[in-house]
């Protein structure tokens, strides 16, 4: 039973992240980022690259990926999303650029990358085992426990930050936020590349334990998606929320109905469904946010 | 209907029933005859999405639809021994009415939420179809059999694809003529009351309810329809691949058929079919580029939506607005 909690928390941990940069971009342009999946495959090979091809430390290949990914949020955001979202008639609209950046990247990924699956060395070795109730190899703890600082920094970034205080605004009420004295455009531009530098450094965490490989991005952007609809889109406690409670039942949901075949995600849809039928804004989401 | 409009149809018709066919045998690429089936049932599927987005949702479930067509059309062909021509219909209905279970529920959903919603609906369809005894898991159904004959008191309405000496030009026109009744119908829904009271959907709902338009019941209607077209081309596609899979359909297919629509147009009754024609044909042609087939088409598509955003379509009315 700890041991479900434990891989609970751990995927929990990761799932939070990821589903915060999609509802980060989400709440700041209503724009629903089909390629954070490909985003977040694209931070593991940069990691892959910095760490196993130049023999650089695991943090220095972080750090870059979140910097790559940065830089392609900014710039896809500046010339691709800002003039979309000004000339069309509809801003589902945007859907379309999305899904066409997800095609790119995933073509950028398979031209410079290869489709072989890759990994870096455990950064550290060794296993924890408490009495034979809790085991974990050490480096998964390693990576829970940066995820977990991770969205602890981005809280606090949002809460107390200057930048972070324009964007909440400008979650809040577009228009209220631009008459006092809100960039619009430069912090929307911010905010995208946050989120996507979030996908990376998630991509960069996971590169060191399950490793990557081209398919991952479609399935992490479908997972993300469930996230933010179970918090609420939009909303940043809603996304950790759905983060823990998805990893919570991908990992009481394996062990428990190991029996019955691989249903364990037909039972969380099904779930899902009906949860939504109920509370179609999610846990914590604004009605028609 | 002016002469104009007339003329219009008349040589659409012309090209696709007379003028496709002499043009492949003219050139002697027979393989489009393939292609062009795909096209018109894809676009029969978009034409489903595309009228949920006329009342103001954006679907990417319709994959999930065409698979629950497709294994319902497979399973009664091969275990009951039922003709095609009776499980085509039974398909459509069936996932028009899985579409009312479904739809009751998640339709009170609006916006992205409904979008990935539907989006997650895909790949619960799939997982279902994994896991029913009756689909037989990831083997799949095969062998399926050909469309049989179709008569009606004794008459031979449609001979039997088996007998055919060129099924391939047989299924085309099977396709087409499908796709030209999916979407003559969804021009008549537009164009009635029931499209006018979709539309004051999709512009403000709350506003339509208050004036007394039965906001819950039209969505279900519209979404059914929407499902049923999905089933039909669902249906339709496994009669030619004879074989169907969870995999047949899945999230790619869903998104492209919205993408079908983005790209032909939202505002357009025909945007579906040229979107689909475009990203079909598109992605074929491009297959002589190799490796870099995915980021051409990739670049293309992000060109065409900062080019033309609210589709190909919109390209008519800047003309009638210059003169």
């Amino acid at each position: 039973m700890e041991q479900i909690l434990v891989n609970g928390l751990y995927l929990g941990a990761q799932y939070a992240l990821i589903a915060l940069g999609l509802t980060l971009i989400f709440s700041l342009m209503n724009v629903l980022n089909f390629a954070h999946g490909q985003m977040y495959v694209l931070g593991g090979f940069v990691t892959y690259t910095v760490v196993a091809q130049f023999q650089l430390p695991f943090i220095v290949g972080l750090i870059c990926s979140a910097m790559v990914l940065a830089i392609v949020g900014a710039m896809v955001e500046k010339y691709l999303f800002r003039p979309v979202i000004k000339k069309s008639r509809r801003e589902e609209s945007t859907m379309l650029l999305a899904a066409g950046i997800a095609f790119f990247l995933d073509a950028v990924i398979l031209l410079v990358f290869g489709e072989k699956q890759r990994g870096v060395p455990k950064i550290i070795d060794g296993v924890f085992n408490w009495d034979f109730i809790v085991i974990m190899p050490y480096d998964r703890i390693l990576i829970g426990c940066l995820a977990i600082l991770m969205i602890a920094a981005f809280i606090l970034f949002m809460q107390f930050s200057r930048a972070g205080r324009a964007m909440r605004a400008l979650a809040q009420d577009k228009v209220a936020a631009t008459l006092m004295g809100v960039a619009v455009d430069r912090y929307a531009m911010f905010g995208f590349a946050l989120g996507a530098a979030l996908a990376g450094l998630v991509g960069g965490l996971l590169v060191t334990i399950t490793g990557i490989n081209l398919g991952m991005g479609g399935p992490a952007s479908i997972k993300a998606f469930m996230m933010i609809m179970i918090g609420g889109a939009g909303v940043i406690s809603g996304a950790i929320a759905g983060g823990f409670i998805l990893g919570m039942m991908e990992s009481v949901g394996l062990t428990v109905l190991s029996e019955y075949g691989d249903i364990t995600y037909l039972v969380i849809f099904a779930t899902l469904m009906v949860f939504l039928s109920f509370r179609p804004q999610g846990l914590m989401g604004k009605p028609w946010g | 209907m002016n002469k104009q409009k007339i003329a219009a149809i008349a040589a659409f018709f012309l090209a696709i029933y007379i003028g496709v066919p002499w043009a492949i045998a003219a050139s002697g690429r027979t393989d489009f005859y393939y292609t062009l089936t795909s096209v018109a049932l894809l676009s029969i599927a978009s034409a489903g999405v595309w009228l949920t987005f006329y009342i103001g949702r954006i679907n990417i479930g319709q994959g999930a639809y065409a698979l629950a067509g497709g294994y319902v059309s497979a399973i009664l062909m091969t275990q009951y021994g039922l003709s095609f021509w009776t499980t085509l219909p039974v398909a459509g209905v069936f996932c028009a009415v899985l579409a009312v279970l479904i739809g009751l529920p998640i339709l009170r959903l609006r916006g992205v939420y409904f979008a990935m919603v539907t989006l997650v609906l895909t790949e619960v369809m799939r997982l279902t179809a994994l896991a029913l005894p009756v689909t037989q898991g990831a083997k799949g159904i095969t062998s399926i059999p050909l469309p049989g004959e179709l008569s009606l008191f004794g008459i031979t309405l449609i001979p039997d694809f088996a007998t055919l000496e060129n099924p391939k030009i047989g299924f085309y026109w099977m396709a087409v003529t499908f796709m030209v009744i999916a979407y003559a119908v969804l021009w008549r829904i537009v164009n009635s009351r029931l499209g006018h009271l979709c539309r004051s959907l999709q512009q403000n709902e709350e506003l339509a309810s208050s004036i007394g338009v039965n906001t819950a019941y039209l969505r279900v209607i519209a979404y059914s329809i929407s499902s049923f077209l999905g089933g039909i081309a669902g249906a339709s596609f496994i009669a030619i691949s004879q074989s169907i899979y969870p995999s047949s359909f899945q999230v790619t297919d869903s998104v492209n058929f919205m993408l079908n629509c983005f790209l032909g147009g939202l505002g357009y009754v025909f945007g579906p079919m040229l979107g689909t024609l475009m990203l079909y044909f598109g992605w074929d042609l491009l297959f002589t580029t190799g490796e870099y087939q995915l980021l051409i088409y990739a670049s293309l598509l992000i060109a065409l939506m900062l080019a033309l955003p609210n589709g190909v379509l919109s390209l008519l009315d800047k003309k009638k607005a210059q003169p």
